[in-house]
């Protein structure tokens, strides 16, 4: 299985990334030789395995429900890039 | 004063107790010889004089009026800087990104209260493979950091900036995280001694994401003895990290005298194999030479699957990464585009100005492996195989007390060596990986010199929760040799 | 397809229910309505790099008492999942959610579709509910051109609710969302505010011809904030597929908005491409355990469901399916029955729903007010119900005892109905002399109705005892001067 330019073009529209025709190409050459090297994994024979999604094996603990924050905005926007009456501006959401 | 830039924790915490020195003047050491070298090095990217040294101040005042108080803290007034992955509050925390370049902080990693909490001064903010992806420190926005033993070759990484600022004693200790290797790799490459804890026991809030079920902080110092004290202040439960683990508080000190007679040190076939340099062979069976004349044996064990770690690790490491770096998109903070048409635009360009290659290309896969159709035949398989490899050390456990082995393949290696083959550099990781896939502690501690004289690191892998057994292992070993007090001469 | 064809509409209902715990699902913020804007978004809220979820107990507890309602299963182990996408209102640019293993599976909720003689039941089936977060909220107002975001909504605790696609029409989506609108509060877990988006359904819609297996392209109504809207957007979209395919278009799989000013449905442009979610666990949440002990605790604290209390009241006070159905609607008017069947006892239940269900229903309606703000009381209520069931007053009587109620007489005692008879000397004359007394004078008055009824007119009669019950102001039992009066007569 190897990725061409649309392949790559799509996964960088999923991913919000803009690639320029030019690195559109050395892109998919990088992402061939990296599935290229995962696919040994393929190889394996996985029946019966239980998928381990976490490094150790407890349950979730429980936050009881209680308000804890307070507002800290002026804080927080101190760092955005535009706001206005204290809300985040982006370009216009056209839904 | 010179010697203080080579004293252990505990001979700075008995000076600072006994009014040799006070942490301001401590402070001032090693903002002095950061001025001087780092210009060179590149380990440091945040610095701010006036803030350091108003927190020495205020340590040395908490040992004025507390007498009770600095027994029970001895790292109080000791200096230490922090990986640039660590939220530090008002402090710029970039994660070595240009994304973040101008995010200060409004909070405070789990990991920095707790060592703030304990007295210690920040000294500045230490340089890092962006968002923790790389073996070399080549990623970084800021420019690489120089290996202090040879200017010319890389540092390691991902912690590549903690590594070559405790080997070149801009400080006596810093923080560090270990994803894939990072703790250990950057301290084999440049001969300090650096722990990776078991999954859980160090908070990982307010350490920036790069892979979530694999991350963890740890200390990186000169000795196992520096990494103890400076882990008992890192560890323990915190009710903000889901994954952080309710246990009791312990004392990873405890077991430090312990002697070896009798420990069984298990040598895992594969990593004894043909990947492995000569230098790197020699050191660390000399290394092993002198553990077994310490009193220990060893057996070899086998880790079947651990050659599946790196494959397995960079599906998983960058599905997580994919999704865990979807938040810089230019909205909330972070580097947004200065031009754009839309609402997509803005966040394709932002990101693709914000973020360097290596990121991209693993936000990518991470994108791919994820995406539908591929699921189960990437995400899920690796999965599959991540519990394998975590099987494989619960059969060689039985069998041994720690595991042992190289940290690194090879020693530090030249600028540009790796950085054009991705799969290359990713090999750097491959006998480290393997622990954070099973979420189990690793340490790497200097066992000797290699090609061109540049360190090698022995790799120590302990059972779940052995953090104590390692630090002891690391230890008696110390005790007996003085390859962690070796300094590069560059920097003397 | 020929214009002929008949066919078949097939609905399925996802319903947002945001919870009712004091903080969010992931965070410590308040989920208070009505803040200025981002003061209730802390550092997890508006994701900043390095912060972790810990999730809420109390939004676990609302969806085991939300599985236990509904007869699903509740899964011992479920595991939340990140949907991945990208919006400035999403701040993550992932949505925890929960996918492959939901905390809910399964139950169903049976509804009624109309209203007296052509009612007709149905059982809704459920596919699943998970839970998960809200997103913030986009506000296109005008600045300077630009969309506004505030978070404050951003990790405010969501049950989702799936249901099979079970309803064939826009009245039986509309029967289900109600009740399931009333289920949720009645367990308390959503005060089902519409207007503040408590409680908001998406419809999948599609049409097929009738009797043919497989289902019809569907297209996702999103945010249908009011029954009336989700009728309406309904039967527009079943009208305009139909038209579309009778036109020979194919029905394109597509989110779609309802325009409550046109009545219409429109595509939404804005999330096009975001199809591919790349869900995978996430690896800052474990898996959520839940314990049959725990399920067991959930339950004792439960109200008792209204089916249960449906057919519990059926069955102890003799009510038919209907007026009990009526009487569990809500947790509120059932509340109220309770009260005041506790005050007059059993003997009067039925009594007492004929009162809520017609004279005290209808004044509420009119006033436009819900039952827990009535201004008669369930004890009041009873009090009154009390006086006819030992003919202190007729029914009549009752009526007008029940008006001065509503109007505040006899303020808010409980025995406000005993106060406004006595004060208005309302109280039933039983003393047989009296009414006889009465009952011969309107005798002596009125010749000619008794002349009238003796030939037959049956009219003259009822003239006579409305003659007699006007002259004991009401007060006298009807019954009692119809005997006396056809006694008189010698019928």
């Amino acid at each position: 299985m190897s990725l061409n330019l649309e392949d790559v073009a799509r996964i960088a529209r999923l991913a919000r990334i803009e690639l320029s025709a030019a690195e559109r190409e050395t892109t998919r050459d990088q992402l061939n030789d990296i599935l290229g090297f995962i696919e040994q994994l393929q190889a394996v024979d996985t029946t019966g395995i239980e998928p381990m999604a976490h490094a150790v094996d407890v349950v979730q603990r429980l936050r009881p429900d209680v308000v804890t924050e307070t507002n800290r905005r002026a804080d927080f926007q101190a760092v955005a890039p535009e706001t206005e009456a204290g809300l985040y501006l982006v370009p216009r959401v056209v839904e | 004063m010179s010697d203080l830039i080579s004293s252990s924790l505990r001979e700075l915490s008995a000076a600072l107790a006994a009014k040799k020195v006070s942490a301001v003047e401590l402070a001032a050491v090693f903002l002095d010889r950061i001025e001087k070298l780092n210009p060179t090095l590149n380990a440091f990217i945040a610095l701010d004089r006036a803030k350091t040294l108003a927190q020495a101040q205020a340590a040395d005042e908490k040992r004025r009026v507390d007498a009770g108080a600095t027994a029970n803290s001895p790292l109080c007034g000791i200096p230490l800087a922090h990986k640039d992955i660590f939220c530090t509050r008002g402090w710029r925390t970039s994660c070595g990104s240009q994304m973040l370049a101008n995010f200060v902080s409004p909070y405070d990693a789990n990991v920095v209260e707790k060592l703030t909490g304990a007295g210690m001064v920040t000294l500045g903010k230490l340089n890092m493979d962006e968002f923790a992806m790389g073996s070399s420190n080549e990623t970084s926005y800021f420019g690489p950091v120089k290996n202090p033993w040879d200017v010319s070759r890389v540092p390691g990484g991902s912690s590549g900036g903690s590594a070559a600022a405790v080997a070149a004693r801009l400080t006596p200790a810093a923080t560090g995280t270990d994803t894939g290797g990072s703790i250990r790799q950057p301290a084999a490459l440049c001969g300090l001694t650096g722990l990776k804890p078991t999954y859980g026991v160090v908070s990982r809030y307010g350490m920036i994401a790069f892979a979530s079920s694999l991350d963890q902080g740890g200390p990186m110092a000169k000795s196992a003895d520096d990494c103890a004290l400076l882990l008992n202040a890192m560890a323990g439960f915190d009710p903000r990290d889901s994954t952080s683990l309710e246990r009791p508080a312990e004392d990873y000190t405890r077991d430090l005298e312990k002697p070896l007679a009798g420990l069984k040190i298990g040598l895992p076939k594969e990593f004894f194999g043909d990947g492995m340099d000569a230098d790197v062979r020699a050191a660390v069976d000399a290394a092993l030479a002198e553990y077994r004349k310490l009193g220990a044996t060893t057996v070899e064990v086998r880790l079947p699957n651990s050659g599946l770690s790196v494959p397995a690790y960079y599906v998983i490491a960058p599905a997580e990464a994919s999704s865990n770096l979807s938040r810089f998109d230019g909205v909330r903070y972070g580097h947004r585009a200065p031009e754009y048409d839309d609402l997509t635009e803005m966040y394709s360009r932002s990101r693709a100005q914000g973020f360097g290659a290596e990121v991209k290309r693993r936000i990518l896969i991470g994108t791919y492996v994820l995406s539908h159709g591929y699921y189960d035949a990437y995400y899920l398989k690796a999965q599959k195989i991540r519990r394998l490899i975590a099987a494989d050390f619960v059969e060689a456990f039985k069998q041994c007390d720690v595991i042992m082995g190289p940290t690194s393949p090879s020693v530090a290696f030249a600028f540009g060596a790796k950085s054009a083959d991705p799969v290359q550099m990713y090999l750097s990781d491959i006998y480290t990986i393997s622990t954070n896939l099973a979420g189990l502690p690793g340490m790497s501690l200097p066992c000797g010199f290699g090609n061109n004289n540049m360190p090698v690191g022995l790799q120590i892998i302990g059972n779940w929760f052995g953090e104590a057994k390692m630090l002891s292992v690391a230890h008696q070993y110390q005790k007996a040799t003085d390859w962690h007090t070796r300094m590069p001469e560059g920097v003397k | 397809m020929s214009r002929t064809t008949q066919w078949e509409v097939v609905i399925g209902l996802e319903t947002h229910a945001q919870l009712q715990t004091k903080s969010k699902i992931f965070s410590g913020s308040s989920i208070a309505f009505g803040a200025a804007p981002n003061v209730q978004a802390s550092a997890v809220d508006i994701a900043l790099p390095g912060v972790l979820p810990v999730l809420n107990r109390e939004a676990v507890v609302c969806a085991i008492k939300f599985g236990l309602a509904v007869g699903a299963t509740i899964a011992p182990r479920s595991v939340f999942a990140r949907k991945n996408y990208f919006y400035p209102d999403l701040p993550k640019g992932y949505q925890i959610s929960q996918f492959e293993i939901p905390v809910v599976l399964g139950g169903g909720l049976a509804i009624t579709v109309g209203a007296g003689d052509t009612a007709t039941e149905k059982f809704v089936h459920l596919t699943r509910a998970h839970l998960e977060e809200d997103a913030g909220k986009s506000l296109h107002e005008d600045f300077h051109g630009r969309t506004g975001i505030d978070l404050n909504r951003a990790g405010t605790p969501l049950l989702e609710i799936v249901t099979e696609p079970d309803m064939r029409s826009s009245a039986e989506a509309v029967a289900y969302a109600k009740a399931l609108h009333a289920l949720v509060q009645w367990i308390g877990i959503c005060d089902g505010n519409m207007q503040e988006g408590s409680f908001r359904c998406d419809a999948n819609v599609s049409v097929r011809p009738m009797g043919q297996k497989e289902f019809g392209t569907r297209r996702e109504i999103k945010n249908l904030n009011s029954f009336r809207f989700m009728q309406q957007a309904i039967d527009f979209e079943v009208h305009w597929q139909i038209n579309e395919i009778e036109e020979g278009r194919a029905i394109q799989q597509a989110t779609v908005l309802f325009d409550p000013d046109t009545g219409e449905t429109r595509s939404m442009r804005s999330k096009e491409d975001a199809h591919d979610y790349r869900y995978f666990p996430d690896p800052d949440l474990l898996p959520l355990e839940i314990r049959p002990e725990w399920i067991a605790e959930v339950k004792s604290g439960m109200p008792e469901l209204p089916q249960a209390m449906q057919a519990r009241f059926q069955a102890d006070y003799g009510l038919s399916a209907y007026d009990a159905a009526s009487l569990v609607a809500s947790r509120p008017m059932a509340d109220f029955f309770v009260a005041a069947v506790a005050e007059a006892g059993a003997a009067n239940a039925k009594t007492i729903a004929n009162w809520i269900m017609g004279e005290l229903a209808a004044r509420l309606n009119k006033t436009d007010l819900p039952v827990e703000a009535s201004p008669i009381t369930a004890v009041q209520l009873a009090g009154l119900i009390r006086r006819i069931a030992d003919n202190t007053i007729s029914n009549n009587i009752a009526k007008k005892v029940f008006e001065a109620m509503w109007n505040g007489e006899g303020g808010s005692n409980n025995n406000a109905a005993d106060q406004i008879i006595e004060k208005q000397g309302l109280k039933q004359i039983t003393d047989t002399a009296a009414i006889e007394a009465l009952v011969d004078e309107v005798l002596a008055a009125n010749q000619k109705s008794i002349e009238e009824y003796r030939a037959g007119k049956e009219k003259a009669f009822n003239a006579l005892v409305g003659q007699a019950m006007k002259a004991t102001k009401g007060k006298a039992n009807p019954q009692q001067v119809t005997d006396l009066l056809k006694k008189k007569l010698g019928a």
